[in-house]
Formats: structure tokens, sequence, C-alpha cells
């Protein structure tokens, strides 16, 4: 394998003699572009070609040289398996650092690949907290994760809910587990008493035993760490059994979805919370958008904001070092400092992005509202 | 107190759904040996099959009252879920009567898995709102427990399904002729009764019942899905082995203790085991008092009574 880069760097020296002055850095990019959430993906594909386009047009000069990015993209599907086959074929083909993936599922098996490569990447949306925790030295996010999320909301439930009780529910699932428990530990260091933890699974409709038994503590707020699908169910029964608990959930229940499972029984107690910023609310949200639209006559859809910033992180690196070698500009992303659409890109010593921004909900007039 | 009222309460009401449908499994154990797994399947074509009739009704006739609804959704769901039940038994189970068990079997599974696909072709993956036509507001019969009036549906309604399958089975011509067809298909046979007519009837009933079970546990739950009726099948046949598989008021039993087991399992393990177990646990309690059920007494709590299975 080492041979074959070997091989192809030596090409590319050779292609870039024949442009004099031009040299050619690849940029990967990789998200679902197909399948049921490949909307979100092409957006992340956009949001990093937009800044590689941008820093093109800028005609900006490393070691001397005028250098031309080129952004690949690949689809990974959303599937593991050929999200370690995209990788491996990135870093056959010579990028110098790569823009994702979507997906936890599949950025974590693929940042092994990009290791191993030599290839930092900068992932615009996985929040999954073991990213991050494999030790690998050039895995980065932009998008805060649900350590910080988990932190965000005991917050929250202490702070300007004024929980002093509170219960958890979560699904056992590794994202809900995790979220609850991390909730759990910042709504007990805020001072509030955990009365009751109870579980569930992602395949339950009816939840009203543990809805009961929660009842007789008497909480001030109930949080569920899962999803939609028994998050509607779940605030339907606590109507019924008469619980007036205010309700919060994490990113998996923050959906339109939710609301119309849950059909009468949401109300204005009820809160969610999702990693990152409503785009009004980014530093450079409203330029951004109108930037995008013009280029790609699309909608921002979720992502595109921090895969910009993180194509724009990965090309500031190499300014700075005045290198596109992975090794070499490695320490300059690391110690990164630019501001960006989404706020100020630093990293933490793990790649997490410095201060994630993580934005609560609340249920009114029908739909969730940015607080 | 009153929690412990309203756990009991609880588990009578997902027992009552549980015990519905684990009489259609039961039945077809009794008569065939034949576990069948697309049971529960039925049950949510049953309920998506109302779903569908409901929206169809609130856009032609938006002044009608839910009760007369919810009439017609049944009446569309449960002829829909017997010609399903009917179907399966005469395309794919009667081939593969004289078949080793275990063919019919894996037949029964691949039904399953041809429902939820047919089912997630024409519904899509989507969770489904399921109108809720009696009111879910709940009532406080007794200070500090809660009961809405779809969940005193359920119990009322199911009780009397129960008695009148019991009638149907013990009283009545054809209910003889199941039992003889439990006994001994071929001496039934002999006898100048029509087994397979008798076979495929018992399959038609235990469809009907899923269908009024999938509408009673959409309406209380207030979803549908494709995949909603896995679970449920899988308690409510543990159900009916907990009670003595082939036999009716095992079915009826079991399904009412595995609701009151996993409710106050729920709710009270964590006191009982000292804080070792918790609500984690909810699910394999119900399956411990199963496996102990099944030590102590292998043919299940009201046994397998061989001249009354049906």
């Amino acid at each position: 394998m080492k041979k074959t880069i070997v091989a192809l760097a030596v090409m590319g020296l050779g292609i870039t003699g024949a442009h004099a002055q031009e040299m050619v850095v690849k940029i990967g990019s990789v998200a679902p572009l197909t399948g049921t959430i490949s909307h979100l993906g092409k957006d992340n594909e956009n949001g990093a070609r937009l800044a590689v386009e941008e820093a093109n047009a800028k005609g900006i000069m490393i070691g001397g040289k005028k250098v031309k990015f080129e952004l690949i993209g690949e689809d990974d599907q959303a599937d593991p398996r050929t999200g370690t086959t995209v990788a491996q074929r990135l870093v056959d083909a010579g990028v110098k650092g790569v823009v994702g993936h979507l997906n936890s599922g599949t950025t974590i098996p693929a940042s092994r690949i990009y290791d191993q490569g030599g290839i930092p990447m900068i992932s615009p949306s996985a929040t999954n907290p073991k990213l991050t925790q494999q030790g690998y030295k050039g895995v980065f996010r932009t998008i805060a994760n649900d350590v910080q999320q988990g932190s965000a909301l005991g917050k929250f439930m202490v702070g300007p809910l004024g929980a002093k009780k509170v219960a958890i529910i979560d699904d056992r699932t590794a994202y809900g587990q995790g979220l609850a428990d991390e909730t759990e530990k910042a709504a007990k260091a805020g001072g509030a008493q955990i009365v009751a933890r109870e579980f569930t699974t992602d395949k339950a409709t009816d939840f009203n035993a543990i809805l009961t038994k929660i009842r007789a503590t008497n909480p001030d707020v109930i949080f569920f760490g899962g999803m939609d699908a028994q998050g509607g169910p779940m605030l339907r029964q606590l109507k019924q059994l008469g619980v007036n608990a205010k309700f919060v959930t994490g990113d998996g229940g923050c959906s339109p979805e939710m609301i119309k499972l849950a059909g009468e029984a949401i109300s204005g107690s009820a809160y969610c919370s999702m990693a990152g910023l409503p785009l009004e609310k980014m530093p450079g949200g409203a330029d951004f958008r109108d930037r995008f639209k013009k280029r790609f006559n699309a909608d921002v859809q979720i992502y595109s904001p921090y895969a910009y910033d993180a194509a724009s992180a990965i090309i500031a690196a190499m300014q700075k070092a005045d290198s596109v070698e992975p090794a070499k500009y490695l320490p300059a992303l690391k110690a990164s400092s630019e501001p960006g659409v989404t706020g100020t890109v630093a990293f933490d010593a793990k790649g997490d992005i410095k201060d994630g921004a993580i934005t609560l909900y609340q249920f009114k007039d029908g739909t969730w509202v940015a607080m | 107190m009153e929690t412990l009222i309203q756990q009991i309460l609880n588990g009578l009401v997902i027992g009552s759904v549980y015990a519905l449908i684990a009489l259609g499994y039961t039945m077809v154990y009794g008569i065939l040996g034949l576990i069948n797994f697309a049971h529960g399947d039925v049950l949510m074509v049953g309920a998506l099959t109302a779903l569908q009739t409901m929206m169809f009704l609130m856009g032609v006739a938006p002044g009608m009252s839910p009760i007369a609804m919810l009439t017609i959704a049944l009446m569309v769901a449960i002829p829909v879920c017997m010609m399903i039940g009917f179907t399966m038994e005469r395309l794919a189970y009667r081939r593969l009567r004289n078949a080793p068990r275990l063919a019919p079997l894996i037949t029964a599974i691949g039904m399953s898995f041809l429902l939820q696909t047919l089912a997630m072709i024409i519904w899509g993956r989507n969770y489904h709102t399921f109108p809720q036509l009696i009111s879910t507001t709940p009532m406080q019969p007794i200070e500090g427990v809660f009961v809405t009036p779809v969940q005193i549906f359920i119990i009322i309604a199911s009780a009397l399904i129960m008695i009148g399958l019991s009638l149907l089975v013990n009283k009545t011509r054809i209910g003889r002729a199941m039992r003889a067809t439990a006994e001994n298909h071929r001496v039934a046979s002999l006898m100048g009764v029509d087994t397979n007519a008798v076979i495929a009837f018992t399959f038609v009933i235990g469809a009907a019942l899923a269908a009024v079970a999938g509408v009673m546990f959409a309406s209380n739950y207030g979803i549908a899905h494709y995949g909603m009726g896995f679970m449920p099948g899988l308690k409510a046949f543990t159900a009916a082995v907990l009670g003595g598989i082939g036999n009716l008021g095992g079915a009826m039993l079991g399904g009412i203790v595995l609701g009151l087991v996993e409710s106050l399992g729920a709710g009270y393990i964590e006191h009982m085991t000292f804080g070792f177990l918790n609500s984690s646990y909810q699910d394999i309690f119900a399956f411990i008092i199963l496996g102990l059920v099944l030590i102590f007494k292998p043919t299940g709590l009201l046994g397998e009574r061989v001249s009354d299975r049906a």
C-alpha cells in the first residue's frame, strides 16, 4: 500500500511540474449521497465544495506555488462497510484531508483507515463521543458531541427549568444510554436529585409500568434518551397517567415526527436539544445561506455550514504550515482558532470542537422553537 | 397503594390484549400443532387496515361519530384479516400438513416476513398516528389511579370476546367439530367432520381476533407501524406457552398473568432485589417466570388438557 501512495505522489509531482506553478491538492468529502438521508449527504458535500471553490477563487499560495484544491466527493450510503471501502479509495487516491463522514456509525470505522493512511479527517456531523476517544491524532469534528449535549441538557434542566427531582429513562441503545448518562451526570452536578432511573427498549410501545413507577417519585422533570418513535407514545402515556412533569429529550426526539406521534399529549412543557445552532443564529449564517443558495440553488439542510468550516479549517491549516503534507499541517490544524460560519473553529486535545454549541427547543404553536 | 393499583390496572390492560392474541396462537396450535408466527403480523395488518379505513372515512364524512367510524373500521379490518388467515392456511400451511414439523414452522416465519414487507411497501416505513376515537382523557375512579375510557373498553371487550369464544368452542356444532379435529383429525374426518373446513375456520377466527387486538393496541398507544406486530406477537406466544399451549383457558390466564408480571415486575423488581436488578430486566423478568413455570409444570399453568384443547 505504501508503495502505491509513493507512486501516486511521484505521479502527482510530475503533473504539477507540467502545469508550471499550479499545484493540485485533493480533498475528500464523504457522506451518503444515495438512500434515505441523501439530502443531508448532498448538503454536507455542497458545504465542503463551497469552501474549496472560494479558496480557489482567492488564489492561495502554499510553498511558493499557486494551489488548486479539488474536492473528491464519495458516497458511503450511510453504510459502515461501504464507508470503509470509500475511505480506502480516498487514501489510495492521495487526498490530503477528508471532510466526513456524516453518520457516527460510518465515521468511527472509517477513522481507522484514515489514521493508518495518515490523513486528517474532520466530521461535520458525527456526534458519538467514541469517535474522538480512540486516540487517533488526525480525527476532528466541527459539531458538538453527545457528552456536550448531555451536559447542556443537564444544566438546562436544573437551571432554566428549575428541576429539583429528575427522572431519567433511556432506551438502552448506545445513543440513548450515552446521552442519558451524560445528562444524569450534569443534572446531579447541578444539585438535582435523580429520583428514578428507568429503562425501556428501542422497540417498546408500552411504558405504563415504568411511568407509573416514576409517577410515584413525583419528579419535576422527566428526561428521555431515545428516539421519537418511543418518545411520542411515551408522552401520550404520561398524559394518560396524569403526570404533569416537564418532558425533556435529546436530538433523537427533536423532530416533526415526535410532534406527530405525541398528538394532543405534547405541550409547551416539552423540550428537546440539537447539536449546533440554527442557521440564523450562526455568526456567518445569513451570509452563508445566500452564498450557498447562489452557488447550488438549494437551501441549507442542517450540517453544510459545519462541512464548510471543516474544509476551511483544513485549508487554513495548510496555509499556516505552508505545506499540504498531512504530517506538516496537522499541528497547525490542532492549534487552529479560526472564525468560521458556525463560530470559532478550535479543537480540544481529543479533536472535539471547543465550546460546541447546543441549541434547546421548546414546543410552541405546533412546532419546535429555538429558545 | 395507588401505585400498586395503577400497576395492576396497567397489567390488566396489556394482559387483555396479550390474551386476545394468545387465543389465536393457541387455537391453531391445538388443532394443528403449528405455531403460527405470522399471527402477530396479522394484528399489524388489522391495525393498518383500520387506520386506512378511518382516514378514508374522515375524508368523505368528516362529521361521522367516532363510535360509528371505529365500528366501520373494524368491519373492514376483520374481514381483511380473515381473508389473510384463510389464504395463509390454504396456500402455505395446508400443503405442508403432513410434512415434518419444522417445515410449517419455517413457513410461518416466512409468512411473517412476507406480511411485514408487503405492509412496508403499502404503508411505508414511517410510524403512523392512529386516531384515538375512544377518548384517552384520563379519569380518576380512585384518587391517584388513572384510567382512560379506551382502557376500560379494552378490558371489557376482551372479556366479552373470550366468553363468546368459549361458548363457540364448547356449545356449538362447529365448536364440537373443532374439538374433535383437535383430538385426532384423521379419526374426526372418518366420522364425517370436514377437517379442512374446520382448520380453515380456526385460522379465520384467530385472524379476526388478531384484527380486533390490533385495533385495540393501536387505539391505546395511538401509533401504528409495519413492525408493530412483532413484540406483542412474541409476548402473546409466551403467554400461550405460559398458560399451556393448545388450551383456551390457559391462553387467557397466561395473557393476564404475563401482563401483570411485566407491569409489577417493572414496578417493583428494584425493591425486591434491593436495587440489584432494574427495569431494564422487565422483559427478562417475564421470561424468568415462564422458565420457572415450565420447569415445575412443563405443560404450562393449566396444562395441555388433550381432551379439551381446541
